[in-house]
């Protein structure tokens, strides 16, 4: 196991270099210029020899291929270089915004779960029964509609009739919890609803899937009460499948929530993508890629590991 | 005198609307003030920014030499300046800066302050970006000959340097700082200004506190601000509604403004005002048929401007039909002149009549193009779509394409284009800045047409040093007349800004650009 684990983080470096050229590639291939955006979107007269100065202080004058060796060797000594549109640090600028990003996954994570994992055990126990169609009318009906519409619907709902909407800034939730809490609450059930119907049909699928299976039916012969037949036999190896998807789904949020997040003003890291995309800031792109690429492997990893814990038949060498 | 009176109807109406007598009560103090901005400062230099994203939080940490008079646009003020000379050759300027003026940080402020900060924006030195260097490069000289008086020297006369001293963007900074690290302002924020900085939190917030050492004694009267960055437009018009935010100082669209009154009802004031922006049409002068004067004059005879302003102004924020100064601002063409220039007519049955000749003269058939716009819903693609009719009209078919703002100004900028919708956005009314736009290319870098036209040279030199302003005036229709005759790059329809604020601000004043009175010196809420 240990050596599995060594090596699955070694393969790591690969894959995360792979992304980096990619990434470094493509964003010079896409129109555009973060000199002339950032200098000219509002009008007026610029210089060409302004635009010249902030080329060379934002290092674009250099030939590509020292932009990039500059770039790995600072990733490499855990320098992610500064955003060309704001100076910062690219690590300030997502550390700012991991928090929330992280909290709302996790939120989200938990509620879907919380939903998902009953709701599919129940719908498949009484398989074509009213509560089953119930419950797939609720699964159905959130793959269907769009959390950031969701999330509008909300925000329409909360200041239509309580002339309220969540509070526009985020504050950590040890600093002020009712505050954190009443801003993040409704952006994680808006995401958390998707989440849980694609949980839920799932738990649902793959528990009717294994109550088919001869060691169900042989537990059932040897006299095990129902419940443990259910809890012990039939979810736990029903969970492994439903744990690949809460985990990509909880990879998806840390980058994906790009249209919820603007609905809710969210200050997150799906809203700093797009605003850094847009505006050609190489530095900022490449850091979130690799970040968010980083998040994925390591969440796939940490599936493979939970599939060891709950299924004991899985082993790896 | 026409113009005289059209522009004290034009600064009633400013003033005049959502204020009524607020203005008379006494401010009171306390309070912070929390209000939208829809996007965020890229840096912190006023010398390197050109955003309004920049102005809205950053401007109340600094003061300029000079400021527009709020409720008297165009009229300038003193600032930092308690006072002003001009000697009568036009060629020096004197300013008598007020007493005990205090950084930030608690040192004085003196002319030496004022002599680097403009030493850095003519002359920036090595990495520094000033982005309005041209506007001073008749400087010659500045001269500090006692620590509360400056003395600026001039090559030559300028009619624009007194409105070049009130930008909004000449923040006066510490010389001290400066000369220590030049690009100290790019990443500090310590001005004279009504406040101090608190925190920028990247993404979400601006906070400033009130200055307790400011010179104006008395002032600010609020404790402080919080400028929220809302980039979602119905998110900003959401948090406006419910009272998160008491304002947002851009503009809104008619919609937001009918939706917003229509929730809040008399608790927000409305203000509106003409606005020093507007959409134009440019063509590159390099392809083929927009090399030829007829081509280019055609599509603009095409153009209802009159109708088209009336029913745009319904859905987008356009409103004013003008030539290439404002409509409103003193030195622009009266409405009695404007329509007797090419496109301007009101007969737009004869004008298409012309146009169509016009095209037939110049043996242009079937006319297909691509039409260049941003991909900003409002208002570029309402009038896009507005512009692309009216050219139906007279049988030229233009393919819309919009791209995003970086692929568009590449484009623009490249000449990867053959007709675009381009913006034409300033700070003030000057003619300096408004007609830079036409130009020779070789003469001005926001040009895109891609063309030398050495009259409109000649016209603009000679109206930019013109002190008479009845002289400059003349120079100007002569400009006007010549560029919409040639109609390299021509005005669609001018905006209009709409604001809507909670009725709590008091002290703020509507101004036709969203750059200025944004100090926030003597804002105050009444509650």
């Amino acid at each position: 196991m240990l050596r599995y684990t060594f090596h699955r983080l070694l393969l790591m470096i690969p894959t995360l270099l792979g992304v980096a050229v990619l990434v470094f590639v493509l964003l010079r291939m896409m129109p555009g210029d973060i000199v002339e955006l950032r200098l000219l979107m509002d009008g007026g007269q610029v210089s060409p020899e302004a635009l010249a100065t902030e080329r060379v202080r934002l290092g674009l004058d250099k030939p590509f291929w020292l932009q990039f060796y500059d770039w790995i060797t600072g990733i490499m000594v855990g320098d992610f270089g500064t955003s060309m549109w704001t100076g910062r640090p690219v690590i300030e600028e997502i550390g700012s915004r991991l928090g929330l990003s992280l909290q709302v996954a996790v939120m989200a994570t938990i509620l879907a779960v919380s939903i998902a994992i009953p709701l599919g055990t129940i719908s498949a126990l009484y398989k074509d029964s009213w509560i089953d169609h119930v419950v797939r009318i609720f699964a159905i009906a959130g793959l269907a509609v769009p959390s950031f519409w969701l999330g509008m619907v909300i925000i329409l709902l909360l200041l239509y009739n309580f002339q309220w909407i969540p509070p526009l800034t985020y504050v950590p939730i040890w600093e002020d919890p009712i505050h954190n809490l009443s801003q993040l609450i409704w952006p994680a059930i808006a995401v958390g609803y998707r989440y849980s119907a694609v949980a839920t049909r799932m738990t649902r699928s793959t528990l009717l899937e294994v109550l088919q299976e001869d060691y169900i039916r042989t537990a059932r012969a040897k006299g095990v009460y129902e419940r443990l037949v259910i809890s012990r036999h039939a979810v736990r190896n029903a969970l492994l499948p439903v744990v690949t998807v809460i985990g990509l789904e909880f990879a998806f949020l840390i980058g994906g929530l790009v249209v919820t997040e603007q609905v809710f003003n969210l200050n997150g890291i799906g809203k700093l993508f797009v605003e850094t995309v847009t505006r050609n800031d190489y530095t900022m792109v490449q850091a979130l890629v690799m970040l968010v690429a980083a998040f994925f492997i390591t969440v796939n990893f940490v599936v493979d590991l939970l599939y060891a814990a709950l299924d004991p038949r899985i082993r790896y060498r | 005198m026409k113009r005289t009176l059209g522009f004290l109807a034009f600064t009633a109406a400013i003033v005049g609307v959502g204020f009524g007598g607020a203005e008379a009560q006494t401010p009171k103090r306390g309070g912070i003030l929390k209000f939208a901005v829809s996007a965020e400062p890229p840096n912190y230099d006023c010398h390197g920014a050109t955003s309004f994203a920049f102005i809205h939080p950053v401007r109340p940490h600094y003061n300029t030499l000079l400021k527009f008079d709020e409720p008297s646009y165009p009229k300038v003020k003193g600032d930092l300046a308690q006072s002003w000379t001009v000697s009568p050759d036009g060629l020096t300027y004197t300013f008598k800066l007020k007493p005990n003026i205090k950084f930030h940080d608690g040192s004085a402020m003196t002319s030496a302050d004022v002599k680097a900060t403009y030493e850095r924006i003519a002359n920036p030195p090595t990495g520094v970006v000033s982005i309005r260097k041209a506007a001073y490069e008749d400087i010659a000289a500045i001269e500090t000959p006692d620590p509360q008086t400056v003395v600026f020297k001039l090559k030559a006369r300028n009619a624009s340097m007194l409105t070049n001293f009130a930008s909004p963007w000449d923040c006066i900074y510490s010389g001290a700082k400066l000369k220590d690290d030049p690009k100290f302002p790019e990443k500090n924020v310590m001005g004279t200004g009504p406040f101090k900085f608190v925190e920028h939190a990247a993404g979400s917030h601006w906070v400033g506190e009130r200055f307790a050492d400011y010179f104006e004694k008395g002032k600010p009267y609020l404790d402080g601000y919080r400028a929220i960055f809302i980039r979602n437009t119905a998110a900003r018009v959401n948090a406006l509604q419910a009272g998160e935010v008491l304002a947002e100082f851009r503009g809104h669209s008619p919609a937001d403004q009918a939706k917003l009154v229509s929730a809040v009802g008399d608790k927000v004031n409305v203000h509106e005002s003409p606005w020093i922006c507007s959409l134009v049409v440019t063509f590159n002068a390099e392809k083929k048929p927009f090399d030829d004067a007829r081509v280019r004059r055609a599509l603009s005879l095409a153009i209802d401007r009159w109708q088209g302003a009336q029913a745009l102004s319904k859905i987008a924020l356009v409103r004013h039909v003008g030539g290439l100064l404002r409509p409103g601002f003193d030195l622009a063409t009266s409405p009695a002149d404007l329509v007797k220039l090419p496109g301007y007519g009101k007969d737009i049955n004869k004008a298409r009549a012309e146009a169509k000749k016009l095209l037939a003269e110049a043996g242009v058939k079937d006319l297909k193009f691509k039409f260049l716009n941003r991909n900003v819903p409002m208002p570029y693609t309402p009038v896009g779509v507005f512009v692309i009719d009216q050219w139906r009209q007279i049988g030229v078919i233009a393919e819309h394409e919009q791209p995003e703002t970086k692929a568009y100004i590449g484009n623009l900028r490249s000449g990867n284009y053959e007709v675009g919708l381009d913006f034409n956005c300033d700070a003030v009314d000057d003619p300096n800045l408004q007609l830079l736009k036409y130009i020779s290319a070789d003469k001005s870098s926001i040009n895109y047409g891609r063309y030398n036209d050495r009259k409109l040279d000649e016209l603009y030199e000679k109206q930019k040093r013109e002190l008479d302003p009845k002289k400059r005036s003349a120079l100007l229709r002569d400009f006007e007349k010549h560029a919409l005759t040639e109609a390299y790059t021509f005005p669609t329809i001018w905006w209009h800004r709409i604001i809507v604020n909670w009725k709590q601000i008091k002290g703020w004043h509507m101004s036709p650009s969203h750059y200025l009175n944004q100090d926030l010196q003597d804002v105050w809420l009444d509650q």
